[in-house]
C-alpha cells in the first residue's frame, strides 16, 4: 500500500521522476511492465514491482533490454497494455527489435520510456535517444517536469493505440532522479483478456508495404500533435527572441527570464512533442520572431529539424537566425544547466547579469580550490572488486607477460581508476570485455603473446557477456574470463537477476546458476574468495599459464554493501601502532596509498594507519596486504 | 528566517553513504506539510561510492520550480561534510547564505594517500564565515557514533537546522514525515537523533 498505488484524482503528492512515470504507468492501465535495471531509469520498474502483486500488474526485470521490450510487446500483442524501461545504452541493445515492431506495428498500448543521462553523470556516454525516434519513425515524447512524466505516459498508451505504434517517452536524469509535487489523476479501467488474434500476423513482408504504411500512421500522429496540450507558447505576442525548449530547458527557460527580468522581451515555445514536429504549430509560433535559441539535452535534434522546417517554410518565415548548441551559443556537450541557459539569454538580450557579487565570487572560487581537494569515486569500503583487482594486479606482476585485463559496464568498472589500481584497459558496453578477450585471444596466430584476462559481474553475464563467451569457447579463443558474483545487481540498487533466486516480484525464482552454465559450455572453471587474496592470486596464476582455450575464474563474495546493511562485519579490524612503521617501514603506506580502502586512514600526527570504525565494513582484506602484520582483524 | 522568502532554496551536501538524499526527502516531506511545492534535484550518479552529493531542495508557494538552483542563489547550505559544505558556497552562495555544517571531516582519497591536503577544520569554519552570513556547527557524525550510528547524523543535521527555526517546522512535523518511512521501533532513535541536533548545534 502507498500514495502510487492509493492515491486520487486531485491529490497532490511528492513523487520521485521514475515514481511518477510509474504512477503514469498505473494510470494508463498497463497490465506489462518490463526493463533491464540501468541509472537513471532503474526505479521506474523498481517501483512497479513493489506494487505489481497488489495492483495485478505483471513485473519482471529482464536479462536485457531487447528482452524486456520482447515482453511488453507481446502484452500490446494480445491486446493489453504494455511498458518497457530503459536508459539510454539499452536502447541500443532493444533496438534491434524496435525497428522490425514499427513496422509490424502494435495492438494494445506499448510505451517505451527511456531514460537518457545528460552530462553522463551515471554512464558511460550521454547518447541522445530521440535519434532514434527519427530513424524508426516513431512518435516520441518529451517531458519536461515531474508531473509531464507522469501525466505523458498515459496519453502515451492512447497514442500508441490509436496508430498501432510503439510510443518512446524520453525522460532525462534530472527528471527522473529529481522529485517535484504531481497531481494524480484516477487510473484508466480496462478490463481486457489477452488474446492473440492468429488471423493477424504479426510480420512485416513485404517490408515496403508496411514502410509505407508506417509512414501514413506517422503523418497521422502529426496531426494529432498539432493541438496537444503538451506543446505551448509562454510569452510576449511579439517577443525580440524565442526559445524553443523540449525537456528540462523548458522548465529553466521561465526562471531564466524571471531572472533577467526579460519575461516582456523573449517568448518561451516549449515543445512536448517532438517528433514528429507538429509543424503548423511550430510554424504559428516561430512568426513571432527571427532571432530563436533552442535548448535542448545533448544533440541538436531539435535545432537540426527546426532548421530544416525553417527553410521548407522559407517563404512564409522569412530568415531565422539560430542560437543553441550547433552555434556555440550553448555548451555542445553536457547538460543544459540553468546556468549555461541564462548566460546565453544574457548575451543574446545584451544584459549584464550577476547572480552575486563578483569579488564573493573570486572569492568563493579561490576558498574551493585552495580548500576543498576534489574526491575521487572509488570501491566502497571492503568492497570484494577492490580485492579482486588487487589480485590481478599481483598475479599479472607475478605472470610477468605484460599480461592485461578487458573490462564491461558495472560496479567493478571502477576497476579503470585507482580504486581498481588501474586494472581495466578497455571500458566499453554491457559484456563487451568477453568479446574483445575472444578477439584478443585470437591473435596468437599473428605473434601477439600477451596474457588477457577480462572480467564481468553476475548480472552483466546474463545481459550480454554470454553470447561472447560461448562465440570464444566454439572458436578456441584463449583468455581468462573472471566472474565476479556479488550476488547483487550493485550498481543500479540490488535488483535481483536470475542468479538470485528472487524475481523483481520478490517471489522465490529458479537460479541459474552461472558455474553450471559455464561448465556446461566446457570452459574450465574454477572457484575462488577473493577475500582470501593468496588463494585467490594463486588461482588466476594457474589458470593463466593454460594455454588452451576459455577459463572462467568466479570469484564470489557477497556486496560490501549488503552486507554493511545488514550490519555484518567479518572482523573488527584495528592497527597495532606499535608495529606499523608508516612512512618508515619502506612498505610505502600500502595500505592508505595503494590499497586505498576508504576504512583505513592515515594518522598524520603519529605517523601511522588507523581504521575508521564508522566506515569499516570488516572484510579484513587489509590485514593480509599490511607487510608489518601491523593490522589486526579479530573474527566476530 | 527564511519563512518570507518565495522560493527559498536549500542544497544538502556530503559525501555518498551520509544519507544526503534520505535527509533531502524528508526536509521535502516537511515543507510539502506546510503547504509549500517542492522539487527536489538530486545528483545520484556514482554517489553510493564515496563522491561528493548534493541535493537542491526547493520550496515555493507559487509555482513548482525546476531541480537545479541556478549558481548563486542557495540561500541555506546544510553540510554533513565540511568541505562539501565549502564547495556549495564556492558555486551556490552568495553574501546572504546561511550555512550549517557537520565537524566531522571524510577524508578524500587523495588525501588519504597523501596526495592532496585536507584543511584544518577550523580553516574550513573561517572561510565558511567569510562567505556566509552566519555559520551553525553540529558534531553530527561525533553524536551519531555515540548513539550507536554514523547514518543517524543526517537526522540530527536536520534536528539541528529545525531547532534554529530557520524553516518552518518543528519535531512534530518531523516525526509525521519519517513515519512514513520508518518502523514504529526506528521512530524513538530518529526522533531522539533530532533533538541531539536541535539542541547541540552551536552559532560561531
Ligand atoms: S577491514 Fe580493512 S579493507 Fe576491509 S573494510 Fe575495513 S579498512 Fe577496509
Ligand atoms: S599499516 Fe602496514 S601497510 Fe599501512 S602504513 Fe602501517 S606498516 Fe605500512
Amino acid at each position: 500500500m502507498s500514495i502510487i498505488t492509493e492515491g486520487r484524482s486531485g491529490q497532490k503528492v511528492l513523487l520521485m521522476g521514475n515514481e511518477a512515470i510509474a504512477r503514469g504507468a498505473i494510470e494508463g492501465g498497463v497490465k506489462v511492465c518490463a526493463a533491464y535495471p540501468g541509472n537513471p531509469s532503474s526505479e521506474i520498474i523498481g517501483t512497479l514491482a513493489k506494487i505489481g502483486p497488489e495492483l495485478d500488474i505483471y513485473v519482471e526485470w529482464s536479462a536485457n533490454e531487447k528482452v524486456a521490450l520482447e515482453v511488453a510487446a507481446a502484452a500490446s500483442f494480445a491486446g493489453i497494455r504494455g511498458l518497457a524501461a530503459m536508459k539510454q545504452n539499452g536502447l541500443n541493445v532493444a533496438s534491434d527489435f524496435l525497428f522490425n515492431l514499427n513496422l509490424t506495428g502494435s495492438i494494445g498500448g506499448l510505451v517505451v520510456v527511456v531514460c537518457d543521462d545528460p552530462g553522463a553523470i551515471s554512464s558511460t556516454n550521454e547518447e541522445d535517444t530521440r535519434a532514434y525516434a527519427k530513424i524508426g519513425d516513431l512518435p516520441l515524447l518529451e517531458p519536461s517536469t515531474v508531473q509531464e512524466a507522469k501525466s505523458m505516459i498515459p496519453f502515451a498508451f492512447e497514442l500508441s493505440e490509436e496508430l498501432g505504434l510503439p510510443c518512446l517517452v524520453r525522460s532525462v536524469t534530472r527528471i527522473s532522479h529529481a522529485r517535484g509535487s504531481v497531481e494524480l489523476d484516477d487510473p484508466v479501467p480496462l478490463s481486457r483478456r489477452p488474446h492473440f488474434n492468429t488471423g493477424r500476423p504479426l510480420v512485416n513482408v513485404p517490408a515496403l508495404a508496411f514502410h509505407r504504411k508506417l509512414r501514413a500512421k506517422l503523418h497521422r500522429c502529426r496531426d494529432i500533435f498539432e493541438t496537444s496540450e503538451f506543446n505551448e507558447y509562454l510569452g510576449p505576442e511579439q517577443p525580440e527572441a524565442l526559445i524553443v525548449a523540449s525537456g528540462t530547458p523548458g522548465a529553466y527557460a521561465q526562471e531564466t527570464l524571471n531572472l533577467l527580468k526579460a519575461e516582456d522581451r523573449v517568448g518561451i515555445i516549449k515543445l512536448g512533442t517532438t517528433w514528429p514536429l507538429p509543424e503548423s504549430f511550430l510554424v504559428r509560433q516561430l512568426r513571432r520572431a527571427d532571432v530563436i535559441l533552442v535548448a535542448e539535452d545533448v544533440d541538436t535534434f531539435l535545432e537540426t529539424n527546426l532548421k530544416a522546417l525553417c527553410a521548407q517554410k522559407g517563404r512564409e518565415l522569412g530568415i531565422k537566425r539560430f542560437l543553441g548548441r550547433g552555434s556555440g551559443t550553448l555548451p555542445d556537450v553536457g547538460e543544459i544547466t540553468p546556468d549555461c541557459l541564462t548566460t546565453a539569454v544574457a548575451e543574446i538580450l545584451k544584459i549584464s547579469y550577476e547572480a552575486r557579487p563578483p569579488e564573493y565570487a573570486r572569492t568563493a572560487q579561490e576558498a574551493v580550490s585552495r580548500y576543498a581537494p576534489t574526491r575521487q569515486v572509488g570501491f566502497c569500503a571492503g568492497c570484494p572488486h577492490r580485492a579482486a583487482y588487487w589480485c590481478v594486479k599481483t598475479a599479472l606482476a607475478l605472470d610477468g607477460r605484460d599480461g592485461f585485463l578487458v573490462g564491461d559496464i558495472g560496479c567493478y568498472s571502477l576497476g579503470f581508476g585507482p580504486s581498481g589500481f588501474e586494472q581495466m584497459k578497455t571500458l566499453h558496453s554491457m559484456g563487451s570485455g568477453a568479446g574483445i578477450a575472444g578477439g584478443m585471444g585470437q591473435l596468437a596466430r599473428f605473434g601477439f603473446d600477451q596474457p588477457v584476462m577480462t572480467v564481468c559481474g553476475d548480472s552483466t553475464f546474463y545481459h550480454a557477456a554470454l553470447p561472447a563467451l560461448f562465440n570464444a569457447i566454439y572458436n578456441q579463443a584463449n583468455f581468462l574470463m573472471l566472474i565476479l558474483d556479488n550476488s547483487a545487481t550493485a550498481m543500479t540498487g540490488f535488483q535481483p537477476h536470475p542468479g538470485t533466486g528472487q524475481n523483481a516480484m520478490g517471489r522465490q525464482a529458479p537460479v541459474v546458476d552461472i558455474e553450471a552454465v559455464c561448465r556446461t559450455l566446457g570452459a574450465r572453471i574454477e572457484v575462488a574468495d577473493p577475500y582470501d587474496l593468496q588463494g585467490t592470486i594463486e588461482a588466476v596464476n594457474r589458470l593463466l599459464v593454460d594455454e588452451k582455450g576459455v577459463k572462467v575464474l568466479i570469484l564470489r563474495q557477497l556486496c560490501a554493501l549488503v552486507r554493511a546493511n545488514r550490519g555484518e562485519k567479518l572482523y573488527q579490524v584495528r592497527v597495532d601502532q606499535e608495529r606499523c612503521l608508516g612512512d618508515g617501514c619502506g612498505c610505502n603506506r600500502l595500505c592508505t596509498r595503494v590499497f586505498r580502502c576508504p576504512g583505513l586512514i592515515w594518522d598524520k600526527e603519529k605517523g601511522r594507519a588507523g581504521i575508521d570504525d564508522a566506515i569499516c565494513t570488516g572484510c579484513g582484506v587489509c590485514g593480509e596486504i599490511c607487510p608489518q602484520s601491523a593490522i589486526l582483524t579479530e573474527e566476530i | 528566517m527564511l519563512q518570507n522568502k518565495d522560493p527559498i532554496n536549500v542544497i544538502i551536501t556530503g559525501v555518498g553513504g551520509q544519507g544526503n538524499l534520505f535527509a533531502s526527502q524528508i526536509l521535502g516531506q516537511m515543507l510539502l506539510q506546510k503547504g509549500y511545492l517542492i522539487t527536489i534535484g538530486e545528483t545520484l550518479g556514482l554517489s553510493q561510492r564515496g563522491g561528493s552529493v548534493m541535493s537542491h531542495v526547493r520550496a515555493s508557494k507559487r509555482e513548482t520550480l525546476p531541480p537545479l538552483i541556478p549558481e548563486g542563489l542557495c540561500d541555506l547550505v546544510l553540510a554533513l561534510e565540511p568541505i562539501e559544505g565549502l564547495r556549495i558556497l564556492g558555486s551556490y552562495g552568495h553574501p546572504d547564505v546561511l550555512t550549517i555544517t557537520n565537524t566531522r571531516p571524510i577524508m578524500p582519497m587523495d588525501v588519504l594517500a597523501g596526495q592532496a591536503e585536507y584543511p584544518e577544520l577550523e580553516v574550513v569554519l573561517e572561510k565558511m564565515n567569510e562567505l556566509s552570513r552566519r555559520v551553525w556547527t553540529v558534531d553530527a557524525t561525533d553524536l551519531a557514533l555515540k548513539m550507536g550510528d554514523p547514518i543517524l547524523a543526517n537526522v540530527i543535521m536536520l534536528g539541528a537546522l529545525g531547532g534554529l527555526k530557520i524553516l518552518p517546522y518543528d519535531v512534530r512535523t518531523f516525526e509525521t514525515a519519517i513515519r512514513e518511512f520508518f518502523p514504529d521501533d526506528r521512530l524513538t532513535t530518529n526522533l531522539e537523533a533530532f533533538n541531539q541536533g536541535r539542541t547541540s548545534v552551536k552559532a560561531i
